[in-house]
């Protein structure tokens, strides 16, 4: 039997390179089946990543992919989104690439409200060069570049993609199959800026370093046992809540977008005389 | 939208008038001096010609939103002055390798680091040179005139659709901030080129296979190709390279980047010439500095001296054997530019040791033809 997304991928670039049980692969089933659920054509998708592990998956997709600079995908996305806005534009990015190298083109792309969705996979760590510390990575973790102990405090993307002023927020862990799908689904629908993050294990580095564990799937039950949905969350404690996943929709809001808006404004300009 | 006719006009604003002319309906940047007003009246132009504006929140950015922008259809363009070319380099380096058309017009300043923001022609070999690796060709264009940032613009994006190439345009402040007159002709006597788009079977379509003097057909994104670009050492398929063992697929995409520009210099090439047939003191220069070029090779030609002037109005790709060919007649030839020698040593090794090739640097701003004169006096 063949497998049901076989169409949507390009079975002729396989072999891929990924480690036995990494989320990537993960990752980009499930934007595939968003896509396929919603009825997208797929020709008329771009996907855009940066460098990084995760930003090697987009040529296993059968659609106009992007492998670009490293931390920059969205500066692209933002390119080419308002260069054919009829174009469903979907950047795949890790935790380095998208808040670490380009933290500040996600932050901007969410303040100006760009019509594109980010699906951010974050596993704590920079994998494809060696397990060093990512701005995602938690306190006290040991990586390559923390011998010591991570001295740092990660980030909490959603909450800082929720400052930003994303239009839809959400994170998912590994674990978390359907929500994501579904999430993944509403970002790409939203005429915003749309944030999904999933944590998802790395087994060669945050499993066997930061979390000791020996296998793919302890990761996955790791994320189960960790993860609050946000509505729990909220008759916590913060002391209760310290070493806890917070799962769920953390932003649903309209507001109108960048290339809307910017279609409004080409309008006016040409009746103006400025 | 301006009409035809004459203007009295700044630089900066001709340059951003040019890329509307040639079809730019892209244009992606970060406020710098000396390059401010272009942004600012593309911000103006663009939205009335139906194109997109953008003020990105870096240079790194807007190179990145221009490259994607590009590869989506539109003739894209950024603006910036050095510190933020800089910046763009690493995108640059991603417009050579995927062979996107845009255009980076660098209103070069002092430096280096902020420096300041006098005219300097500092970026010269950053240009050439500034993205990391060693085997890559650009087009680099040098405006002397208000005129020349009009034409010139559309030039750049003409060479830059054909070879599928970043076209820069080494401007300068002097020449950005300068206020003179326009010519804007008919929009129909101006010559414009496209990209090449791919029209074949999207099961037969190679991205990056042509022959070694083109630059292949474009899949436009969201054209049913379903292409992949990456920045990645790749095949003419556009599979990245990741085991050395595979090496060899990529080595013909790769020599062609360099071979697509090389292999058609005669083209590309263009030099403004005066008084050379029988010039013993060349003066070569470009932008600003080659205005005062040619007055003082004029005052010299009066005080009896054979002067003669070659301004490169294309800078890269650098014609060796043309230039050699040009100062055949010379005994010496005076290099005047702003910065510490940068063209200098391009035409010492163009002229590969038969002529005494003389240095006339200045730092800041732009030369007087007074400075010129006073060197060709010496050395007649």
């Amino acid at each position: 039997m063949e497998h049901p997304l076989r169409s949507l991928i390009k079975v002729e670039n396989l072999p891929h390179e990924f480690c036995p049980g990494c989320a990537i692969g993960q990752v980009y089933h499930w934007v595939a089946r968003a896509v396929d659920e919603l009825g997208i054509d797929m020709s008329k998708v771009v996907l855009v990543s940066g460098i990084g592990c995760c930003a090697r998956g987009v040529r296993f997709v059968r659609c106009d992919a992007l492998t670009t600079l490293h931390g920059r995908a969205i500066a692209f996305a933002t390119g080419i989104k308002l260069a054919n806005p009829k174009l469903t534009v979907i950047v795949v990015t890790g935790d380095g690439d998208g808040s670490g190298i380009g933290g500040n083109h996600l932050i901007h792309a969410a303040r100006r409200n760009i019509e594109l969705t980010v699906v951010l996979l974050n596993n704590g760590v920079y994998a494809s060069t060696g397990g060093q510390l990512a701005p995602t990575t938690p306190y006290g973790a040991y990586t390559s570049t923390t011998p010591f102990g991570n001295i740092e405090d990660p980030f909490d993307l959603c909450r800082l993609l929720e400052a930003a002023g994303a239009v839809y927020v959400a994170r998912w862990t590994t674990y978390h199959v359907r929500p994501a799908i579904e999430s993944i689904k509403k970002g790409i629908k939203k005429n915003g800026f749309s944030f999904i993050e999933i944590i998802g294990q790395c087994p060669t580095y945050l499993g066997r370093y930061i979390l000791k564990l020996s296998e793919p799937v302890e990761c996955i039950d790791w994320f189960k046992n960790k993860s609050v949905r946000k509505e729990l969350a909220e008759s916590m404690s913060e002391e209760e809540l310290s070493d806890k996943i917070i799962v769920g929709e953390f932003v649903d809001k309209e507001k109108i977008g960048l290339v809307e808006r910017y279609r409004r404004l080409t309008e006016e300009s040409v009746r103006s005389d400025v | 939208m301006i009409k035809p006719g004459s203007y009295f006009i700044l630089g900066n604003h001709a340059c951003a008038l040019g890329a509307i002319y040639a079809g730019c309906r892209f244009f992606a940047a970060y406020p710098i001096t000396p390059q401010s007003e272009i942004a600012e009246e593309m911000a103006r132009l663009l939205p009335k010609v139906g194109g997109v504006f953008i003020q990105m929140e870096d240079e790194i950015s807007s190179i990145c939103a221009t490259i994607g922008a590009s590869l989506a259809g539109l003739k894209a363009m950024t603006a910036t002055s050095g510190p933020g070319f800089s910046l763009m380099q690493e995108g640059i380096g991603y417009a050579i390798a995927t062979e996107t058309p845009c255009v980076i017009i660098d209103v070069q300043r002092v430096g280096p680091s902020t420096g300041s923001i006098f005219g300097q022609q500092g970026d010269v070999m950053q240009a050439r040179w500034g993205t990391h690796g060693g085997i890559y060709e650009i087009i680099a264009l040098s405006p002397s005139s208000v005129q020349e940032l009009f034409d010139l613009t559309i030039q750049a994006f003409n060479l830059s659709e054909e070879y599928r190439v970043p076209v820069i345009m080494l401007s300068d402040a002097s020449v950005g901030h300068l206020r003179e007159t326009l010519i804007v002709p008919e929009a129909d006597k101006i010559r414009l080129v496209n990209r090449r788009v791919a029209t074949c079977n999207p099961e037969e379509y190679k991205p990056f296979e042509a022959p070694m003097d083109k630059s292949p057909p474009m899949a436009i994104l969201g054209s049913g190709y379903r292409v992949y670009y990456t920045g990645h050492l790749h095949t003419e398929e556009g599979h990245p390279i990741l085991s050395l063992v595979r090496y060899h697929l990529a080595d013909k995409v790769w020599r062609r980047l360099s071979a697509k520009i090389r292999s058609n210099i005669d083209k590309i090439v263009m030099l403004e010439t005066k008084y050379l047939e029988d010039a013993e003191v060349i003066v070569i220069s470009y932008g600003m500095s080659a205005r005062a070029a040619l007055k003082a090779v004029m005052d010299a030609r009066e005080m009896g001296i054979k002067a003669g002037m070659l301004r490169l109005v294309t800078i890269w790709p650098f014609h060796d054997s043309l230039i050699r060919d040009l100062c055949a007649s010379a005994k010496s030839i005076i290099v005047a530019e702003v910065n510490n020698g940068q063209i200098l040593y391009e035409v010492k090794r163009a002229v590969d040791g038969d002529q005494k090739v003389i240095p006339l640097l200045k730092l800041v701003d732009t030369h007087t033809p007074d400075e010129i004169l006073l060197k060709i006096k010496e050395v007649a």
